[in-house]
């Protein structure tokens, strides 16, 4: 069950660094209880410094943000209670064993003594780890490490749960699990979950909400649909089979949209009319001569949202995320 | 579900944390235990005939130099302390004590609390083969109790150091980088002579200002001159000392470490 104070609210939230630019600079947001809200950036763009400061480990230089109803500066400890977290570097004593964090760890939670060695099991078992819990944590995959690190930020039972880059690192399989259980820790029990990621994919398949940061200000902010929408139209991306032909190619494009950036040796263009005109693309190219090695779709992406608010694409994309149509042409 | 949890139940599965560390890094426990030991022997052996030296203040060098383990211990106690803090700082582990309820005492107190359990083994050690190779103790069972006691201050005092050096750098190398220096101010005291008998004036002046020397011939005292309580009075008094600024530097470093609202 969640209620009202189970949400997040920041406001005018500022944090300066000494001889730094400020790594986050007056940002508002809102997290509603309940839902996961995907907090997209590259890196360096300030959503390790945000998470520090809303789980009350990195003072704020100005502003304020309540987290579970209470004041991050003036109920540090209120704020804790109610908070677990994982943190971006999975932070775990490589000389205990996965049962031994579990023992520390509901120990120094308050939990009650008697349900302590239950309650510890139960999240090993959670996470799938019940076979690796006596062994020691230095002998763990990364991944392995990141479902000990969710599991230790659980065992006091927490109504919003912070979450730095969980999948930084991870492979596709540990990544998918993971995903699940955050799913599953809203979908089920009614956990408000902030979430950082540079993975696009991440944000998209998980978060109810998004706020995209970059040097330090959020750029956007809504729902995926809604910041895919106002983008609309999809961007047509083509790479030449002859390379030095690249500026002919995107001459061509530019008949038909907007161009936009693309990587070395591509020419991209955000589509006027948006499928519609694919066909007259490619007879625009042919009357040309020229020939392309690829010719891809892509359905607006929550890239091209960071894109048009930024003019840059964001970090850590991984080939593949985007729903695309690819098709060689001759 | 989540309730209090009481400063002795923090400090004590801190003390377990520390002490299950130690005792998962053999690295950690043999040398602070065996070297000091192999070091009495190798010097027993060789400087025996320093007790014929008009002056010396004991008829075997095993009673004279059985001091000198515990103060290795100690510096040991350092490096272990520094170290396992040094790594909560860089491993992240600092932070996620941060986010319980846990307070910054305990983590101190639990880590010192762990290495000098492992100290007070080994100091049990160090006595246990003494007796076994004719170590005297001339002020009885209550020399050793007393012997005991300020071997742990000692340890105390050099767990304090190391915690502050690890807390302050983060980096267990830079604990490790310290230990030689430690080991100069041991070998620069009346660690292997008592400080009449150094002929050689600055070595006998730099001695003199060194409270090393004053923590070694407070362990030494009961067992060859019995209750003496001056080198006592000095012994304890340094050890205190440095126990009380070390602790309190580490805690203020541990301060500005774990930070929280």
């Amino acid at each position: 069950m969640t209620d009202r104070h189970d949400g997040i609210e920041v406001d005018g939230l500022v944090r300066e660094f000494k001889n730094g630019p400020r790594a986050v600079d007056d940002i508002e947001l809102s997290v509603q209880p309940g839902e996961i809200y995907g907090f997209l950036g590259p890196n360096g763009a300030g959503k390790s410094t945000t998470v520090l400061m809303l789980t009350t480990l990195l003072p704020p230089t100005a502003g304020t943000a309540r987290v579970g109803g209470h004041d991050i500066v003036r109920e540090g400890p209120a704020v804790r209670g109610v908070i677990g977290a994982a943190l971006q570097e999975a932070a775990l004593d490589p000389l205990l064993t996965g049962r031994d964090h579990m023992r520390l760890q509901t120990t120094l939670q308050g939990v009650p003594r008697r349900e302590r060695r239950a309650r510890g099991d139960a999240l090993l078992e959670r996470v799938g780890l019940t076979d690796a819990a006596g062994r020691k944590v230095r002998g763990y995959s990364g991944g392995m490490k990141r479902r000990l690190d969710l599991a230790l930020a659980l065992v006091h039972r927490p109504r919003i749960l912070f979450l730095d880059e969980p999948t930084t690192g991870l492979d596709p399989q540990s990544r998918s699990d993971m995903w699940q259980e955050v799913a599953r820790l809203a979908r089920e029990d009614g956990v408000t979950v902030f979430l950082t990621t540079q993975y696009l994919e991440e944000a998209d398949a998980l978060a109810d909400h998004i706020g995209i940061i970059d040097l330090g200000k959020i750029v956007a902010e809504g729902t995926p649909d809604s910041l895919k929408a106002e983008i609309g139209r999809p961007t047509l991306e083509v790479v030449p089979a002859e390379r030095d032909r690249r500026d002919a190619v995107a001459a061509v494009l530019e008949r038909f949209g907007t161009p936009v950036a693309a990587p070395p040796g591509t020419a991209a263009v955000r589509l006027e009319h948006g499928t519609e005109d694919l066909s007259a693309v490619v007879r625009a190219l042919d009357a040309e001569d020229l020939t392309l090695e690829t010719f891809q779709l892509h359905a607006p992406t929550l890239d091209d949202v960071f894109l048009a608010r930024t003019g840059r694409k964001l970090e850590g994309e991984e080939s593949g995320e985007h729903p695309a149509v690819t098709a060689p042409v001759a | 579900m989540t309730g209090g949890v009481s400063l002795r139940e923090q400090v004590l599965v801190m003390m377990w944390r520390s002490i299950s560390q130690t005792v998962r890094q053999p690295a950690m426990i043999i040398p602070p235990i065996v070297f000091p030991l192999i070091l009495v022997a190798i010097n027993v052996g060789g400087l025996d005939a320093a007790t014929k030296l008009p002056g010396f203040p004991a008829d075997s060098y095993l009673d004279f130099a059985i001091a000198v383990p515990f103060m290795q211990g100690a510096l040991f106690a350092s490096i272990n302390a520094g170290s396992s803090l040094a790594r909560d700082v860089s491993t992240g582990f600092l932070q996620r004590l941060a986010l319980t309820p846990m307070v910054r005492t305990a983590l101190l107190l639990g880590a010192l609390g762990g290495v000098m359990t492992v100290a007070l083994l080994g100091a049990l050690i160090y006595l246990a083969f003494g007796f076994i190779a004719g170590l005297g103790v001339k002020a009885g069972v209550g020399g050793v109790l007393v012997i005991v006691i300020l071997g742990l201050l000692i340890a105390l005092g050099f767990a304090g150091l190391g915690a502050f050096i690890g807390l302050r750098t983060g980096s267990a190398e830079a604990v490790q980088g310290v230990f030689p220096m430690f080991f100069v101010f041991l070998f620069l005291s009346s660690v292997n002579l008592p400080r009449e008998l150094i002929s050689v004036d600055w070595f006998r002046t730099i001695a003199t200002y060194n409270p090393v020397s004053y923590l070694v011939e407070g362990v030494r005292s009961p067992i060859i001159f019995g209750w003496d309580g001056e080198a006592l009075a000095l012994g304890f008094g340094f050890a205190i000392l440095l126990a009380a600024v070390s602790v309190a530097a580490s805690a203020r470093a541990l301060r500005t470490q774990l930070v929280r609202t």
